[in-house]
């Protein structure tokens, strides 16, 4: 059978009964068997829940039809969590070999959200420990490959959602994003990836990494999809005081995108400004007013990140002192260690001042920037990455170059505002291209609309990455 | 500022309550003092008259009513099922305090 592409095509295909929910979940594990023994996505199936909830699905359809979908929006979506996000009985391990043995006792809000909607869980995906990466290399359970060339990296921390989605093991996957991590890797991998407003989607049950930077997103193969899988995931949840139920921003009839010149940096792969140039061109065809802006402090943000991220890191992962469960500290991986005690220094007596309180002051300028270029466009464009996937082992070992990967995502995780990134087409080598858009906080809406505007514009149709 | 000791990275080590071996101390001194240095270019920012950025919520003092129901808690067999050793509901952990010797 042919595996659905969106979700309109599978809520199509189920209603037209051209295939049932338990012969989707065959045909992607069968996908998974055939190939992810290479690529390394999954650190985990749970075709024992994928195959008892297909059948629930099947029977609400033979049951109910059309109403059916009408309260379970997700019906018969296959979804693959990123290894950060609880499932209840299902092992948890971050990726990191503190957690190989953790069984949760309880499921992330996320999780539960995307559940009740009526999606399967296929299993949970590979990433960098702890998502400590921009590559997927840092996993304690060996890296993930690009499924469009095995010799690249699929991006980071979230590599095995976005290699899932792109390699049709799931139709949707979720992903974190702290300073890039679920745009960095969809860029990588030609999948969409979307990061929300800081607060607008519960952290509620996903290991912590940076708390006032996390943001709980996730990967589809269009801007329509991911768009669906937001209404169902955001909202005000009790169990995490810090989800804002911000006033959604309607877009207007007539509206601006600026293009930032800080993002045109030096070092910027030439085939990655081609792509983002051609992408502005396909907006200035559809009529949208184009505008120079400026983010001076731009330059500062992957500064203000190395250092706000592993303060937070280093709070955050205290908690694992292999009493209550996981394993001792010493099974840390060394990327995990770097942060602990990178933010354990700035941190401390006598540096606090110098590095980190320093680093939450430039933090406010970086926040200023957008708020002034808001006042003047509806949304941004810009590159994602700076240059297309690159080789695995290439800077595995140089931490700082690992680092500057994330430098055109970060600012948007430091002023805690949505962004988007989409495929727009391929290097001469076959690697996937891209775009992201920014919006101020609660956008989400204008990021679709225009996201789907350019999809529209350009025709394009879901790749998947091999067959 | 911008370098790293050995001593630095025992120290820090040390309140993080990692193990590391010799090897690792002069690895991660390196490659931190590298991050540092890096990390450091903040100091051409000019900070005067602005307020430091910890959350950008702008939620303040969130709080619910002090309600327990059992969708909100966890049994106490759901909250020992981590841990590798428990007794009559305890988490059982190593001793802290060592025996002086006389």
């Amino acid at each position: 059978m042919e595996i659905p592409l969106t979700i309109q095509e599978t809520k199509k295909g189920l209603l037209e009964k051209k295939f049932t929910v338990v012969q989707l979940v065959d045909a992607y594990l069968s996908r998974i068997e055939k190939f992810d023994k290479e690529l390394n996505s999954f650190l985990i199936l749970s075709d024992e829940l994928a195959y008892s909830q297909a059948k629930q699905a099947d029977k609400l359809i033979e049951d109910f039809g059309k109403e059916a979908f009408e309260k379970h929006p997700l019906l018969g979506v296959v979804v693959a969590h990123k290894d950060l996000f609880l499932t209840k009985g299902i092992r948890t391990t971050a990726a990191s070999k503190v957690l190989e043995n953790y069984v949760p006792a309880y499921s992330a809000t996320v999780v539960k959200r995307i559940e009740k909607a009526g999606a399967i869980t296929i299993g949970k995906t590979n990433c960098d420990a702890w998502a400590h990466g921009a590559s997927g290399e840092n996993s304690d359970f060996g890296p993930t490959k690009n499924p469009w060339n095995k010799d690249y990296v699929p991006g980071g921390s979230s590599s095995g959602s976005a290699v899932s989605v792109a390699s049709q093991f799931s139709l949707i996957s979720t992903g974190t994003d702290t300073g890039g991590s679920i745009r960095q890797p969809a860029n990588f991998c030609g999948v969409v990836g979307f990061k929300p407003t800081y607060g607008v989607v519960p952290r509620y049950g996903i290991v912590a990494m940076a708390s006032s930077l996390d943001a709980v997103g996730h990967f589809g193969m269009s801007v329509e999809d991911v768009e669906q899988v937001f209404k169902i995931t955001k909202g005000i949840d009790k169990k995490d005081s810090t989800v804002a139920d911000g006033k959604e921003i309607k877009i207007k009839d007539k509206f601006k995108i600026g293009i930032p010149k800080e993002y045109f940096i030096k070092g910027l792969d030439s085939e990655v400004e081609k792509s983002v140039r051609e992408a502005i061109k396909i907006f200035e065809k559809e009529g949208i007013e184009l505008v120079d802006v400026s983010l001076p402090h731009t330059k500062y943000a992957i500064s203000v990140y190395y250092i706000v991220q592993p303060a937070e890191v280093s709070s955050n992962l205290g908690r694992y002192d292999g009493v209550r469960y996981g394993n001792r500290r010493e099974t840390f991986g060394d990327e995990a260690k770097r942060r602990i005690m990178l933010g354990t220094y700035v941190l401390s007596a006598g540096y606090y001042d110098a590095y980190y309180l320093k680093a939450q002051k430039v933090r406010s300028r970086i926040i200023e920037d957008f708020k002034k270029v808001f006042e003047e466009v509806d949304i941004i464009l810009a590159p994602v990455s700076p240059t297309p996937a690159f080789k695995l082992g290439e800077k595995a070992q140089d931490p700082l170059q690992m680092y500057l990967a994330d430098v055109l995502t970060v600012a948007a995780n430091i002023a805690g505002i949505p962004a988007i990134s989409i495929p727009s087409g391929f290097t001469k080598k076959g690697l996937p291209l891209g775009f992201q858009l920014m919006g101020p906080r609660f956008s989400e809406q204008k990021l679709f609309e225009i996201g789907k505007k350019y999809q529209k514009a350009v025709k394009w149709s879901p790749k998947v990455a091999f067959q | 500022m911008g370098k790293l000791s050995k001593q630095d990275v025992k120290h820090v080590a040390k309140l993080a309550k990692l193990k590391i071996t010799e090897s690792e101390i002069s690895k991660f001194s390196r490659q931190l003092s590298e991050i540092i240095t890096y990390v450091e270019e903040l100091n051409q920012a000019d900070t005067s008259n602005i307020e430091p950025t910890s959350q950008t919520t702008g939620l303040e003092n969130v709080t619910r009513k002090d309600e327990i129901t059992s969708e909100e808690i966890l049994t106490q067999e759901e909250a020992l099922s981590g841990a590798k050793k428990d007794h009559n509901g305890y988490f059982v952990v190593d001793a802290v305090l060592t025996q002086k010797d006389e």
